[in-house]
Protein backbone atom coordinates (compact mmCIF):
# COMPACT_ATOMS: atom_id res chain seq x y z
CA UNK A 1 0.00 0.00 0.00
CA UNK A 2 3.22 2.04 0.42
CA UNK A 3 3.51 4.47 -1.97
CA UNK A 4 7.39 5.09 -3.30
CA UNK A 5 6.27 8.17 -6.01
CA UNK A 6 8.08 6.45 -8.94
CA UNK A 7 4.93 5.58 -10.87
CA UNK A 8 5.18 1.30 -9.96
CA UNK A 9 2.33 1.44 -7.89
CA UNK A 10 -1.15 2.32 -9.75
CA UNK A 11 -2.66 6.20 -9.96
CA UNK A 12 -5.63 7.02 -8.29
CA UNK A 13 -4.86 10.75 -8.93
CA UNK A 14 -2.62 13.05 -11.45
CA UNK A 15 -2.80 16.56 -11.11
CA UNK A 16 -0.54 18.49 -13.37
CA UNK A 17 0.66 22.31 -13.39
CA UNK A 18 -2.73 23.02 -11.75
CA UNK A 19 -2.88 27.15 -11.77
CA UNK A 20 -6.22 28.79 -9.58
CA UNK A 21 -6.25 32.73 -10.44
CA UNK A 22 -8.99 34.97 -8.82
CA UNK A 23 -10.10 37.71 -10.56
CA UNK A 24 -10.33 40.66 -7.56
CA UNK A 25 -11.72 43.78 -7.95
CA UNK A 26 -9.46 46.69 -6.94
CA UNK A 27 -6.53 44.51 -7.18
CA UNK A 28 -4.15 44.91 -10.09
CA UNK A 29 -4.04 41.90 -11.75
CA UNK A 30 -5.64 38.26 -10.95
CA UNK A 31 -4.88 36.99 -7.20
CA UNK A 32 -3.25 33.47 -7.89
CA UNK A 33 -4.44 31.32 -5.53
CA UNK A 34 -2.20 28.35 -6.49
CA UNK A 35 0.71 27.80 -9.33
CA UNK A 36 1.24 25.22 -10.95
CA UNK A 37 0.96 22.41 -8.05
CA UNK A 38 2.00 19.00 -9.68
CA UNK A 39 1.07 15.73 -7.86
CA UNK A 40 0.77 12.41 -8.10
CA UNK A 41 -1.42 10.29 -5.58
CA UNK A 42 -1.44 6.58 -5.89
CA UNK A 43 -3.97 4.03 -5.27
CA UNK A 44 -5.02 3.21 -1.24
CA UNK A 45 -2.73 6.49 -0.47
CA UNK A 46 -3.34 8.89 2.09
CA UNK A 47 -1.63 12.03 1.67
CA UNK A 48 -1.88 15.45 3.96
CA UNK A 49 -1.76 18.85 2.40
CA UNK A 50 -0.53 21.13 5.15
CA UNK A 51 -0.43 25.06 4.68
CA UNK A 52 -0.81 28.03 6.39
CA UNK A 53 -4.12 30.09 5.69
CA UNK A 54 -4.95 31.34 2.05
CA UNK A 55 -3.01 29.14 0.47
CA UNK A 56 -5.15 27.64 -1.58
CA UNK A 57 -5.26 23.86 0.01
CA UNK A 58 -9.12 23.78 0.71
CA UNK A 59 -9.57 25.19 -3.14
CA UNK A 60 -7.11 22.81 -4.94
CA UNK A 61 -9.34 19.93 -2.97
CA UNK A 62 -12.41 21.28 -4.35
CA UNK A 63 -10.79 21.37 -8.07
CA UNK A 64 -9.93 18.17 -7.42
CA UNK A 65 -13.74 17.31 -6.56
CA UNK A 66 -14.41 19.31 -9.97
CA UNK A 67 -16.33 21.94 -8.36
CA UNK A 68 -14.18 24.45 -9.47
CA UNK A 69 -12.57 25.17 -12.89
CA UNK A 70 -8.33 25.92 -12.85
CA UNK A 71 -6.09 25.85 -15.73
CA UNK A 72 -3.99 22.58 -15.65
CA UNK A 73 -5.12 19.29 -15.14
CA UNK A 74 -6.16 16.76 -12.88
CA UNK A 75 -6.73 12.76 -13.63
CA UNK A 76 -8.65 10.84 -11.61
CA UNK A 77 -8.85 6.97 -12.55
CA UNK A 78 -7.46 7.70 -15.61
CA UNK A 79 -10.06 10.37 -16.79
CA UNK A 80 -9.53 13.81 -16.94
CA UNK A 81 -11.76 15.45 -13.87
CA UNK A 82 -14.28 18.24 -15.73
CA UNK A 83 -17.06 17.91 -12.93
CA UNK A 84 -17.57 16.39 -10.18
CA UNK A 85 -18.02 12.59 -10.16
CA UNK A 86 -18.58 9.55 -7.92
CA UNK A 87 -15.32 8.70 -8.39
CA UNK A 88 -14.62 11.29 -5.39
CA UNK A 89 -16.16 11.78 -1.91
CA UNK A 90 -15.96 15.21 -0.48
CA UNK A 91 -16.25 16.03 3.31
CA UNK A 92 -16.41 19.12 4.39
CA UNK A 93 -15.41 20.88 7.98
CA UNK A 94 -18.54 22.19 8.49
CA UNK A 95 -20.02 18.87 7.69
CA UNK A 96 -22.61 20.09 4.89
CA UNK A 97 -25.34 17.83 6.34
CA UNK A 98 -28.74 18.10 5.13
CA UNK A 99 -31.09 19.08 7.73
CA UNK A 100 -34.32 18.09 6.92
CA UNK A 101 -32.67 15.05 6.32
CA UNK A 102 -32.56 11.91 8.83
CA UNK A 103 -28.95 10.30 9.42
CA UNK A 104 -30.03 7.35 7.04
CA UNK A 105 -31.64 9.66 4.15
CA UNK A 106 -28.17 11.86 4.49
CA UNK A 107 -26.39 8.63 4.07
CA UNK A 108 -28.48 7.92 0.86
CA UNK A 109 -28.17 11.08 -0.79
CA UNK A 110 -25.23 10.07 -2.92
CA UNK A 111 -27.11 6.81 -3.81
CA UNK A 112 -29.98 8.03 -4.59
CA UNK A 113 -28.31 10.47 -7.32
CA UNK A 114 -26.40 7.30 -8.11
CA UNK A 115 -29.97 5.91 -8.94
CA UNK A 116 -29.04 2.79 -7.01
CA UNK A 117 -32.90 0.94 -6.56
CA UNK A 118 -34.77 2.41 -3.75
CA UNK A 119 -34.93 -0.94 -2.05
CA UNK A 120 -31.45 -1.49 -2.26
CA UNK A 121 -30.26 2.23 -0.57
CA UNK A 122 -30.99 1.54 3.26
CA UNK A 123 -28.71 -1.51 3.60
CA UNK A 124 -26.01 0.15 1.85
CA UNK A 125 -26.74 3.66 4.15
CA UNK A 126 -26.65 1.09 7.34
CA UNK A 127 -24.03 -0.91 6.95
CA UNK A 128 -22.12 2.87 6.47
CA UNK A 129 -23.10 4.37 9.41
CA UNK A 130 -22.56 1.07 11.19
CA UNK A 131 -18.86 1.55 9.88
CA UNK A 132 -18.19 4.85 11.04
CA UNK A 133 -20.16 4.09 14.83
CA UNK A 134 -23.69 5.69 14.51
CA UNK A 135 -25.35 2.54 14.84
CA UNK A 136 -28.73 3.40 16.24
CA UNK A 137 -28.69 6.90 15.52
CA UNK A 138 -30.02 6.11 11.79
CA UNK A 139 -33.59 8.22 12.32
CA UNK A 140 -32.16 10.96 14.29
CA UNK A 141 -31.48 14.36 12.51
CA UNK A 142 -28.26 16.70 12.32
CA UNK A 143 -29.25 19.14 14.42
CA UNK A 144 -29.99 16.92 17.06
CA UNK A 145 -26.21 14.85 16.49
CA UNK A 146 -22.60 16.45 18.25
CA UNK A 147 -20.21 17.52 16.22
CA UNK A 148 -18.27 14.30 16.10
CA UNK A 149 -21.12 12.57 14.86
CA UNK A 150 -22.13 14.71 12.35
CA UNK A 151 -18.86 14.36 10.68
CA UNK A 152 -19.01 10.51 11.02
CA UNK A 153 -22.46 11.11 9.57
CA UNK A 154 -20.57 13.19 6.86
CA UNK A 155 -18.07 10.48 6.17
CA UNK A 156 -20.32 8.18 6.17
CA UNK A 157 -22.37 9.51 3.28
CA UNK A 158 -19.15 10.07 1.42
CA UNK A 159 -18.42 6.66 1.83
CA UNK A 160 -21.70 5.56 0.67
CA UNK A 161 -21.67 5.79 -2.83
CA UNK A 162 -18.36 3.65 -2.79
CA UNK A 163 -15.85 6.47 -4.69
CA UNK A 164 -12.28 5.63 -4.81
CA UNK A 165 -10.93 8.59 -3.33
CA UNK A 166 -12.32 10.26 0.18
CA UNK A 167 -11.45 14.22 -0.53
CA UNK A 168 -11.50 15.37 2.95
CA UNK A 169 -11.51 19.64 3.88
CA UNK A 170 -10.00 20.01 7.30
CA UNK A 171 -13.17 17.75 8.65
CA UNK A 172 -11.66 17.64 12.08
CA UNK A 173 -11.08 20.88 12.31
CA UNK A 174 -13.79 21.88 13.93
CA UNK A 175 -14.25 19.31 16.97
CA UNK A 176 -12.48 19.33 20.36
CA UNK A 177 -9.38 17.92 20.54
CA UNK A 178 -10.47 14.51 22.15
CA UNK A 179 -13.27 14.20 19.76
CA UNK A 180 -10.29 15.28 16.90
CA UNK A 181 -8.41 12.24 18.10
CA UNK A 182 -10.91 9.25 18.48
CA UNK A 183 -11.82 10.58 14.55
CA UNK A 184 -8.86 10.38 13.46
CA UNK A 185 -8.19 6.77 14.42
CA UNK A 186 -11.41 6.00 13.01
CA UNK A 187 -10.44 7.38 10.08
CA UNK A 188 -7.37 5.19 9.89
CA UNK A 189 -9.23 2.09 10.75
CA UNK A 190 -11.96 2.74 8.08
CA UNK A 191 -8.93 3.85 5.56
CA UNK A 192 -7.11 0.33 6.78
CA UNK A 193 -10.20 -1.37 6.13
CA UNK A 194 -11.41 0.50 2.64
CA UNK A 195 -7.90 0.85 0.95
CA UNK A 196 -9.51 4.21 -0.33
CA UNK A 197 -7.36 6.95 -1.78
CA UNK A 198 -7.66 9.94 0.74
CA UNK A 199 -6.20 13.47 -0.02
CA UNK A 200 -6.36 14.79 3.16
CA UNK A 201 -6.29 18.67 3.79
CA UNK A 202 -5.48 20.20 7.48
CA UNK A 203 -3.76 23.13 8.93
CA UNK A 204 -2.77 20.52 11.62
CA UNK A 205 0.94 19.35 11.69
CA UNK A 206 0.27 16.15 14.07
CA UNK A 207 -2.48 15.66 12.64
CA UNK A 208 -0.93 15.14 9.28
CA UNK A 209 2.07 13.75 10.92
CA UNK A 210 0.08 11.24 12.41
CA UNK A 211 -2.36 10.14 9.26
CA UNK A 212 -0.79 10.47 6.27
CA UNK A 213 2.11 8.59 3.93
CA UNK A 214 2.82 11.83 2.62
CA UNK A 215 2.61 15.05 3.74
CA UNK A 216 2.59 18.46 0.90
CA UNK A 217 3.50 21.22 2.39
CA UNK A 218 2.26 24.17 1.07
CA UNK A 219 3.46 27.32 0.76
CA UNK A 220 2.08 30.73 1.55
CA UNK A 221 -0.29 32.24 -1.14
CA UNK A 222 0.59 31.68 -4.46
CA UNK A 223 -0.11 28.20 -2.93
CA UNK A 224 2.63 26.13 -4.50
CA UNK A 225 4.69 23.09 -3.18
CA UNK A 226 7.25 23.37 -0.68
CA UNK A 227 8.08 19.89 0.07
CA UNK A 228 7.01 16.73 0.23
CA UNK A 229 7.76 14.53 3.29
CA UNK A 230 7.64 11.01 3.45
CA UNK A 231 6.30 9.70 6.94
CA UNK A 232 7.78 6.85 7.29
CA UNK A 233 6.29 5.72 10.82
CA UNK A 234 5.75 2.24 11.76
CA UNK A 235 2.80 -0.02 10.70
CA UNK A 236 -0.37 -0.39 12.52
CA UNK A 237 -0.29 3.75 13.75
CA UNK A 238 -3.93 3.77 14.99
CA UNK A 239 -3.22 1.02 17.76
CA UNK A 240 -0.07 2.37 19.27
CA UNK A 241 0.75 5.87 21.03
CA UNK A 242 2.93 6.82 17.73
CA UNK A 243 2.80 10.06 18.83
CA UNK A 244 4.97 10.50 21.83
CA UNK A 245 7.70 7.90 19.36
CA UNK A 246 10.78 10.29 18.88
CA UNK A 247 10.01 9.77 15.24
CA UNK A 248 7.41 11.34 15.28
CA UNK A 249 8.50 14.29 17.24
CA UNK A 250 11.05 14.63 14.24
CA UNK A 251 8.78 14.35 11.73
CA UNK A 252 6.75 17.22 13.07
CA UNK A 253 10.06 19.00 13.81
CA UNK A 254 10.79 18.95 10.46
CA UNK A 255 7.45 20.04 8.78
CA UNK A 256 6.95 22.91 11.52
CA UNK A 257 10.44 24.31 10.23
CA UNK A 258 9.17 24.19 6.32
CA UNK A 259 5.52 26.00 7.56
CA UNK A 260 7.17 28.24 10.03
CA UNK A 261 8.79 30.26 7.20
CA UNK A 262 5.71 29.97 5.25
CA UNK A 263 3.34 31.54 8.44
CA UNK A 264 5.68 34.29 8.70
CA UNK A 265 5.16 35.45 5.20
CA UNK A 266 1.24 35.43 5.94
CA UNK A 267 1.51 36.99 9.33
CA UNK A 268 3.46 39.87 7.92
CA UNK A 269 4.94 42.75 10.06
CA UNK A 270 2.89 42.94 13.34
CA UNK A 271 2.81 39.53 14.05
CA UNK A 272 6.99 39.19 14.21
CA UNK A 273 8.50 35.84 14.68
CA UNK A 274 9.76 34.82 18.20
CA UNK A 275 13.31 34.64 19.10
CA UNK A 276 14.61 31.42 18.17
CA UNK A 277 14.71 30.55 21.79
CA UNK A 278 11.43 31.24 22.45
CA UNK A 279 9.95 29.51 19.62
CA UNK A 280 7.79 27.19 21.00
CA UNK A 281 4.96 24.48 19.16
CA UNK A 282 2.79 26.83 20.94
CA UNK A 283 3.68 30.15 19.29
CA UNK A 284 3.54 28.14 16.04
CA UNK A 285 0.30 27.43 16.86
CA UNK A 286 -0.61 31.21 17.95
CA UNK A 287 0.67 32.33 14.64
CA UNK A 288 -1.52 29.68 13.11
CA UNK A 289 -4.75 31.01 14.78
CA UNK A 290 -3.84 34.79 14.06
CA UNK A 291 -3.90 33.79 10.49
CA UNK A 292 -6.64 31.72 10.34
CA UNK A 293 -9.13 34.36 12.30
CA UNK A 294 -7.60 37.19 10.15
CA UNK A 295 -8.23 35.55 6.90
CA UNK A 296 -11.17 33.89 8.04
CA UNK A 297 -9.61 30.47 7.19
CA UNK B 1 -49.11 28.44 33.61
CA UNK B 2 -49.54 32.44 34.72
CA UNK B 3 -48.79 33.26 30.63
CA UNK B 4 -52.32 31.19 30.05
CA UNK B 5 -53.78 33.56 32.89
CA UNK B 6 -52.88 36.17 31.92
CA UNK B 7 -54.01 35.55 28.40
CA UNK B 8 -57.29 34.23 29.07
CA UNK B 9 -57.64 37.22 31.26
CA UNK B 10 -56.62 40.27 28.36
CA UNK B 11 -59.32 38.42 26.32
CA UNK B 12 -62.03 37.90 29.43
CA UNK B 13 -61.33 41.86 29.25
CA UNK B 14 -62.33 42.53 26.06
CA UNK B 15 -65.27 40.45 25.61
CA UNK B 16 -66.57 41.76 28.90
CA UNK B 17 -66.18 45.35 27.24
CA UNK B 18 -67.80 44.49 24.28
CA UNK B 19 -70.47 43.01 26.45
CA UNK B 20 -71.16 45.85 28.74
CA UNK B 21 -70.47 49.01 26.90
CA UNK B 22 -73.97 48.75 24.75
CA UNK B 23 -75.83 47.04 27.82
CA UNK B 24 -74.59 50.03 29.53
CA UNK B 25 -75.49 52.37 26.78
CA UNK B 26 -72.20 53.90 26.65
CA UNK B 27 -72.36 53.00 23.49
CA UNK B 28 -75.30 53.16 20.79
CA UNK B 29 -76.58 49.60 20.99
CA UNK B 30 -77.86 49.79 18.02
CA UNK B 31 -74.22 50.33 16.37
CA UNK B 32 -72.22 48.08 18.70
CA UNK B 33 -74.43 44.68 19.29
CA UNK B 34 -73.25 43.15 23.05
CA UNK B 35 -71.37 40.28 22.35
CA UNK B 36 -73.32 37.71 23.74
CA UNK B 37 -76.11 38.71 21.27
CA UNK B 38 -73.33 38.24 18.14
CA UNK B 39 -72.80 34.83 19.53
CA UNK B 40 -75.76 33.77 19.52
CA UNK B 41 -76.65 35.54 15.95
CA UNK B 42 -73.57 33.52 14.90
CA UNK B 43 -74.42 30.16 16.60
CA UNK B 44 -78.00 30.75 15.11
CA UNK B 45 -76.91 30.87 11.50
CA UNK B 46 -74.13 28.17 11.94
CA UNK B 47 -76.98 25.25 13.39
CA UNK B 48 -79.16 26.50 10.43
CA UNK B 49 -77.03 26.00 7.62
CA UNK B 50 -77.46 30.03 6.81
CA UNK B 51 -73.85 30.72 7.13
CA UNK B 52 -72.85 27.30 5.17
CA UNK B 53 -73.21 28.88 1.90
CA UNK B 54 -71.50 32.28 2.59
CA UNK B 55 -68.75 30.14 3.83
CA UNK B 56 -67.93 27.84 1.14
CA UNK B 57 -68.15 30.58 -1.68
CA UNK B 58 -65.97 32.41 0.58
CA UNK B 59 -63.49 29.71 1.07
CA UNK B 60 -63.02 28.66 -2.40
CA UNK B 61 -62.48 31.82 -3.91
CA UNK B 62 -59.32 31.62 -1.04
CA UNK B 63 -58.47 28.56 -2.09
CA UNK B 64 -58.25 29.41 -6.17
CA UNK B 65 -56.39 32.20 -5.70
CA UNK B 66 -53.84 31.38 -2.90
CA UNK B 67 -53.44 28.17 -5.25
CA UNK B 68 -52.75 29.68 -8.07
CA UNK B 69 -50.38 32.21 -5.82
CA UNK B 70 -48.44 29.25 -4.89
CA UNK B 71 -48.31 27.88 -8.30
CA UNK B 72 -46.97 30.98 -9.97
CA UNK B 73 -45.33 32.91 -6.77
CA UNK B 74 -43.15 29.36 -5.86
CA UNK B 75 -41.90 28.61 -8.96
CA UNK B 76 -41.18 32.31 -10.32
CA UNK B 77 -39.71 33.15 -6.23
CA UNK B 78 -37.37 29.83 -7.04
CA UNK B 79 -36.12 31.21 -10.44
CA UNK B 80 -35.77 34.55 -8.90
CA UNK B 81 -33.59 33.33 -5.80
CA UNK B 82 -31.89 31.14 -7.67
CA UNK B 83 -30.54 33.03 -11.12
CA UNK B 84 -28.89 36.09 -10.88
CA UNK B 85 -29.45 37.40 -14.28
CA UNK B 86 -33.15 36.61 -14.10
CA UNK B 87 -33.46 38.05 -11.12
CA UNK B 88 -31.98 41.15 -11.90
CA UNK B 89 -34.04 41.35 -15.01
CA UNK B 90 -37.46 40.86 -13.89
CA UNK B 91 -36.80 43.19 -10.08
CA UNK B 92 -38.21 46.10 -11.33
CA UNK B 93 -41.90 44.81 -12.64
CA UNK B 94 -41.97 42.61 -9.15
CA UNK B 95 -40.84 45.46 -6.62
CA UNK B 96 -43.50 47.97 -9.08
CA UNK B 97 -46.04 45.13 -8.76
CA UNK B 98 -46.40 45.01 -4.87
CA UNK B 99 -46.59 48.44 -4.52
CA UNK B 100 -50.02 48.15 -6.58
CA UNK B 101 -52.74 47.72 -4.49
CA UNK B 102 -54.82 44.89 -4.98
CA UNK B 103 -57.82 47.03 -4.34
CA UNK B 104 -56.77 49.76 -6.46
CA UNK B 105 -56.62 47.03 -9.13
CA UNK B 106 -59.97 45.74 -8.89
CA UNK B 107 -61.92 47.76 -11.25
CA UNK B 108 -59.16 46.63 -14.08
CA UNK B 109 -60.46 42.92 -13.37
CA UNK B 110 -63.57 43.98 -13.73
CA UNK B 111 -63.36 45.30 -16.83
CA UNK B 112 -61.19 42.57 -18.01
CA UNK B 113 -63.06 39.34 -16.70
CA UNK B 114 -66.31 40.49 -15.49
CA UNK B 115 -68.12 40.95 -12.37
CA UNK B 116 -68.00 37.32 -12.28
CA UNK B 117 -65.73 34.86 -9.98
CA UNK B 118 -62.88 35.53 -11.94
CA UNK B 119 -62.20 38.93 -10.89
CA UNK B 120 -62.43 37.89 -7.07
CA UNK B 121 -59.70 34.96 -8.05
CA UNK B 122 -57.58 37.78 -9.68
CA UNK B 123 -57.36 40.29 -7.04
CA UNK B 124 -56.97 37.63 -4.14
CA UNK B 125 -54.01 36.06 -6.57
CA UNK B 126 -53.03 39.76 -7.19
CA UNK B 127 -52.57 40.27 -2.96
CA UNK B 128 -51.38 37.14 -1.97
CA UNK B 129 -48.88 36.28 -4.67
CA UNK B 130 -45.96 38.91 -3.94
CA UNK B 131 -44.64 37.25 -0.40
CA UNK B 132 -45.17 33.83 -1.95
CA UNK B 133 -42.59 35.33 -4.62
CA UNK B 134 -40.61 37.48 -2.06
CA UNK B 135 -40.19 34.53 0.50
CA UNK B 136 -39.02 32.05 -1.89
CA UNK B 137 -36.61 34.26 -3.16
CA UNK B 138 -35.77 35.28 0.35
CA UNK B 139 -35.68 31.25 1.23
CA UNK B 140 -33.28 30.66 -2.20
CA UNK B 141 -30.81 32.83 -1.56
CA UNK B 142 -30.67 32.08 2.48
CA UNK B 143 -29.42 28.76 1.75
CA UNK B 144 -26.33 27.65 2.74
CA UNK B 145 -23.71 27.82 -0.32
CA UNK B 146 -21.81 24.38 1.25
CA UNK B 147 -25.07 22.44 0.88
CA UNK B 148 -25.45 23.35 -2.65
CA UNK B 149 -21.79 22.76 -3.00
CA UNK B 150 -21.86 19.48 -1.11
CA UNK B 151 -25.08 18.10 -3.28
CA UNK B 152 -22.80 19.30 -6.38
CA UNK B 153 -20.08 17.43 -5.46
CA UNK B 154 -22.40 14.31 -5.02
CA UNK B 155 -23.07 14.80 -8.94
CA UNK B 156 -26.42 16.35 -8.17
CA UNK B 157 -27.47 18.71 -10.97
CA UNK B 158 -30.73 20.60 -12.90
CA UNK B 159 -33.95 19.32 -11.59
CA UNK B 160 -32.39 17.05 -8.86
CA UNK B 161 -30.56 19.76 -7.32
CA UNK B 162 -33.58 21.34 -6.85
CA UNK B 163 -35.79 19.11 -5.90
CA UNK B 164 -33.93 17.61 -3.23
CA UNK B 165 -31.81 20.02 -2.03
CA UNK B 166 -33.22 23.77 -3.12
CA UNK B 167 -36.58 22.97 -2.90
CA UNK B 168 -36.37 21.34 0.74
CA UNK B 169 -34.32 24.05 2.41
CA UNK B 170 -36.11 27.36 1.05
CA UNK B 171 -39.55 25.06 2.34
CA UNK B 172 -39.73 27.06 5.65
CA UNK B 173 -39.53 30.27 3.70
CA UNK B 174 -41.63 29.35 1.53
CA UNK B 175 -44.44 28.29 3.91
CA UNK B 176 -44.03 31.81 5.70
CA UNK B 177 -44.80 33.35 2.22
CA UNK B 178 -47.89 31.37 1.72
CA UNK B 179 -49.04 31.76 5.31
CA UNK B 180 -48.44 36.01 4.58
CA UNK B 181 -50.15 35.11 1.13
CA UNK B 182 -53.00 33.69 3.08
CA UNK B 183 -53.68 36.68 5.27
CA UNK B 184 -53.57 39.35 2.56
CA UNK B 185 -55.88 37.19 0.65
CA UNK B 186 -58.84 37.08 3.42
CA UNK B 187 -57.84 41.21 4.07
CA UNK B 188 -58.83 41.53 0.00
CA UNK B 189 -61.35 38.74 0.12
CA UNK B 190 -64.00 41.19 2.48
CA UNK B 191 -63.45 43.97 -0.59
CA UNK B 192 -64.09 41.54 -3.58
CA UNK B 193 -66.98 40.67 -2.40
CA UNK B 194 -68.57 43.76 -0.96
CA UNK B 195 -68.22 44.22 -4.91
CA UNK B 196 -70.79 42.73 -7.42
CA UNK B 197 -71.38 39.39 -4.92
CA UNK B 198 -74.30 38.08 -3.91
CA UNK B 199 -72.53 35.48 -1.82
CA UNK B 200 -69.73 35.06 0.65
CA UNK B 201 -68.85 36.16 3.99
CA UNK B 202 -68.26 39.45 2.78
CA UNK B 203 -70.78 39.84 0.65
CA UNK B 204 -73.25 39.27 4.25
CA UNK B 205 -70.84 41.88 6.24
CA UNK B 206 -72.23 44.63 4.05
CA UNK B 207 -75.55 42.75 3.33
CA UNK B 208 -76.37 42.55 6.50
CA UNK B 209 -75.28 46.02 7.51
CA UNK B 210 -77.68 47.34 4.51
CA UNK B 211 -81.02 45.67 5.85
CA UNK B 212 -79.83 47.02 9.51
CA UNK B 213 -79.35 43.22 10.57
CA UNK B 214 -76.38 44.24 12.65
CA UNK B 215 -76.32 41.29 15.00
CA UNK B 216 -75.72 39.16 11.70
CA UNK B 217 -73.28 42.20 10.48
CA UNK B 218 -70.94 41.85 13.15
CA UNK B 219 -71.54 37.44 13.44
CA UNK B 220 -70.65 37.88 9.75
CA UNK B 221 -67.32 39.54 10.29
CA UNK B 222 -66.35 37.25 13.52
CA UNK B 223 -67.46 34.45 11.35
CA UNK B 224 -64.38 35.61 8.84
CA UNK B 225 -62.08 36.78 11.89
CA UNK B 226 -62.42 32.78 12.95
CA UNK B 227 -62.14 31.38 8.95
CA UNK B 228 -58.89 33.39 8.93
CA UNK B 229 -57.76 32.03 11.77
CA UNK B 230 -58.70 28.35 11.38
CA UNK B 231 -56.97 28.60 7.64
CA UNK B 232 -53.83 29.75 9.16
CA UNK B 233 -53.96 26.74 12.08
CA UNK B 234 -54.33 24.37 8.67
CA UNK B 235 -51.49 25.74 7.35
CA UNK B 236 -49.38 25.66 10.39
CA UNK B 237 -50.36 22.01 10.74
CA UNK B 238 -49.17 21.34 6.71
CA UNK B 239 -45.87 23.46 7.54
CA UNK B 240 -45.34 21.62 10.02
CA UNK B 241 -45.81 17.81 8.82
CA UNK B 242 -43.88 19.10 5.86
CA UNK B 243 -40.41 19.96 7.80
CA UNK B 244 -40.93 18.10 10.57
CA UNK B 245 -36.93 18.07 10.97
CA UNK B 246 -37.06 21.75 12.35
CA UNK B 247 -39.14 20.81 15.21
CA UNK B 248 -36.67 18.05 16.01
CA UNK B 249 -33.75 21.30 17.03
CA UNK B 250 -36.67 22.64 19.26
CA UNK B 251 -36.96 25.63 17.03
Amino acid sequence: MYFSGNGAVEQSLRIDKLTKRYAVKDAAGPIVALDAISLTVGKGEFIAILGPSGCGKSTLLHIIAGLVSADGSVVAHGKTVAGPGFDRGLVFQDYALFPWRTVLENVAFGLEIKKVPANAREPIAREHIAAVGLAGFEHRYPSQLSGGMKQRAAIARALAYDPEVLLMDEPFAALDAQCREILQGELLRIWEKTGKTVVFVTHSIEEAVFLAQRVVVMTARPGRIKQVVDIDLPAGRAAGDVRSSPQFAALRHLIWELLAEEVDKTAEGFLARPAPEARTRRSLFGLLSAAVSREGG
Amino acid sequence: MRALALRFLVVAVLVGAWELLPRAAIVNANFLTPASVVADSLWRQIASGEIDRHVLVSLERILYGLGLSVIIGVPLGLATGSFKTFDGAVDAPLQAGRQVSAIALFPVFILFFGIGEMSKVMIILWASVWPVILNTTAGVKGIDPILIRSARSMNAKGVTLFRKVILPAAAPSIFTGIRLGAAYAFMVLVAAEMIGANAGLGFLVLHSQEIFKIPEMYAAIVALALLGLAFNKLLLLIEHSATAWRDAAGH
